[in-house]
């Protein structure tokens, strides 16, 4: 549905380098990338407002620099929803169908089931400056969808909302998509919205694509450090390796041995390790975890509900407060931390 | 308990520095028309009779008018690329905007006689087609949209500025092609700036003498009149056209504003 070929473009600001990617129809693709780093810009681009400075961009398989952007059929949501403040909700609703002149009644037809599949029925008469951030959204969405649009462009469409309302209207993205099956490209800074959402995942840092996979692919196994630090992975740890038995590599890191399940079988590497994957107990127990580190506690960081736990490794791990009070986990308090071989994610350094 | 809001010294100082000005231009005109009214008011039936002194405020009214309509229809344009693009020399272009508003206008009047009288090069293509200026409507409607044009053009391009171009962007993928986009989502949120940039336009022509008294003496607009009167009669002969002037003007803007007002919110 959407091919980018190599696409460089420098807005002075933010410059993208070589971005290849290809959005499948009927894909939920999401744009992941930290704040500010012009995820907008390629939105923008898809929609027809800029043509790349070098590279190929493709809509249904076909170059559509020369294509304009009220002819490529997206949708747009931006981040702060850009109503037109002048019309009601029901008017920003129907503008691009009063555009396309669309028949009145086929108007009405699609109007009326927008408006109560985003649950916005009472919403009709009113103008945005008397909606709240959600409502403001939700009409957004409806407004982009009514056009029956091929792709549906999202930039950042939940970071402007509370917990809930982001929450719900999460939950609200998913039912629609699977409704409507529309081509999505969703930008965003955030993890959860990414994990929940996509069906594919594209992690764009300082302008280049860094990886591009399946949310679980991109969650386990980061391709470089640059994304597991972006996706917060904590514990990256760098190491030499000794050997490879049966797909097991060894790994030497500050002293310690640990072991991954890996194909590399030498040479530098990165082991990337998520802190949830650590379990500390007391005393050295009998598990199927193939690592089990002794280590010394040396900071304890309350983070919300949860704790994380810096041990004298160089490991984190993330524990709940019933185990802080359990473990008696204090600086200088000596635990035992284990982890599967499966847990670890090697990269050649 | 009533809550009372709080007042700072240096606020009431300020208030009472800054109402010094204000008091300045209220009673200026006040003083006048009070004056007029106390003192000769037969003298103001006499002009407010006179059919030259209402011909020549009409005529004033009226070529201001179309001065402003010309200005909205070049200066709207202008004011929109102003505000939606960057370009290279723009910074040049908005000065020679703003350049009207620092010059003399007897300088304006001037250079705009040289470039439209009907010996020059220019005033002559025109004249052939029938358009005189030296002494013409079309002359005063000139110097009035030269030294109006940059109110309305600042007022504008201000305007179209505090519309997000997101807006327009969101109308472009909703299948919108620019002029809609510009004609159905930019202009109605821009229309009160606009508004006011040309009743402020439409002022500043009616109270043009500069320019318009080297181009055209003749017809005489009410500015001129009241000057003419005023070297031949003095004030007896000319505070009264200057009153009714005021009176008019004031009560038209007043009704615009309120109009424009109560068109906006609905």
């Amino acid at each position: 549905m959407i091919t980018f070929k190599d696409v460089s473009h420098d807005w002075g600001t933010f410059r993208l380098r070589d971005v290849s990617f290809t959005v499948d129809e009927g894909e939920y693709f999401v744009i992941l990338g930290p704040t500010g780093a012009g995820k907008t810009l390629i939105l923008e681009t898809i929609a027809g407002f800029y043509t790349p400075n070098s590279g190929e961009i493709l809509l249904r398989g076909k170059e559509c620099s020369d294509v304009m952007p009220e002819q490529r059929n997206v949708g747009f949501v931006y981040q702060d929803y850009a109503l037109f403040p002048h019309m009601t909700v029901e008017e920003n609703i129907r503008f691009g169908l009063e555009i396309r002149e669309i028949p009145e009644q086929e108007a009405d037809k699609r109007v009326e089931s927008l408006l109560e599949m985003l649950n916005i029925v009472g919403l009709r008469g009113r103008y945005p400056r008397n909606l709240s951030g959600g409502e403001q959204q939700r009409a957004a969405i409806a407004r982009a969808l009514v056009i029956e649009p091929d792709i549906l462009l999202l930039d950042e469409p939940l970071s402007a909302l509370d917990t809930r309302t982001r929450e719900a209207l999460r939950e609200e993205l998913k039912r629609i998509h699977r409704a409507q099956g529309t081509t999505t490209v969703h930008v965003t800074h955030d993890q959860t919205e990414a994990l929940l959402l996509a069906d594919r995942v594209a992690v764009i840092i300082d302008g280049e694509m860094a990886q591009i996979g399946s949310p679980q692919e991109v969650f386990n196994t980061p391709s470089s450090v640059m994304v597991a630090d972006f996706l917060g992975v904590d514990n990256v740890i760098k190491g030499n390796i000794i050997e490879n038995v049966d797909g097991v590599a060894c790994v030497e890191f500050n002293g310690y041995r640990l072991y991954a399940t890996s194909t590399l079988s030498s040479g530098e590497v990165y082991a990337f390790l998520r802190p949830e994957n650590i379990i500390l107990s007391k005393a050295s127990i009998e598990t199927s975890a193939r690592n089990v580190l002794k280590s010394t506690v040396e900071n304890v960081t309350q983070l919300g509900g949860i704790y994380q736990i810096h041990l004298d490794t160089g490991l984190s791990a993330v524990v709940t407060h019933q185990s802080v009070e359990e473990l008696e986990l204090k600086p200088g308090t000596e635990i035992y931390a284990s982890f599967k071989a499966t847990a670890i994610h090697l990269i050649k350094h | 308990m009533s809550i009372t809001r709080r007042r700072y010294p240096l606020s009431i100082i300020f208030s009472v520095i800054g109402s010094v000005l204000l008091l300045f231009t209220v009673f200026t005109l006040l003083n006048m028309v009070a004056r007029q009214i106390l003192f000769d008011f037969g003298g103001l039936i006499d002009a407010a009779t006179d059919s030259f002194v209402l011909e020549s405020i009409g005529l004033t009214l009226y070529a201001s008018l179309l001065s402003t309509i010309f200005t909205v229809l070049f200066g709207t344009p202008l004011a929109y690329v102003l505000a939606r693009h960057d370009f290279r020399g723009k910074s040049l272009i908005e000065a020679v905007v703003d350049v009207p508003i620092i010059i003399p206008h007897s300088v304006a009047g001037i250079a705009l006689y040289v470039l439209l009288m009907s010996r020059s090069p220019l005033g002559s293509v025109f004249a052939n087609i029938g358009i005189v200026f030296e002494d013409h409507l079309a002359g005063i409607v000139a110097a009035m949209a030269f030294v109006s044009a940059s109110l309305y053009i600042n007022a504008a391009r201000d305007g179209f500025q505090s519309v997000d171009p997101r807006l327009e962007r969101v109308a472009r993928t909703l299948g919108a092609n620019q002029w809609e986009a510009f004609s159905r989502v930019t202009m109605p949120l821009a229309v009160k700036s606009l508004l006011s940039g040309a009743i402020l336009s439409w002022a500043r022509g009616i109270s043009e003498f500069g320019a318009v008294v080297i181009i055209a003496f003749y017809p005489m607009i009410a500015p001129v009149l009241i000057y003419y009167r005023f070297t031949t009669m003095g004030l007896k002969g000319s505070q009264p056209i200057a009153v009714m002037l005021i009176i008019i003007c004031l009560t038209v803007f007043l009704l615009l504003r309120l109009y424009s007002e109560r068109w906006r919110r609905n």
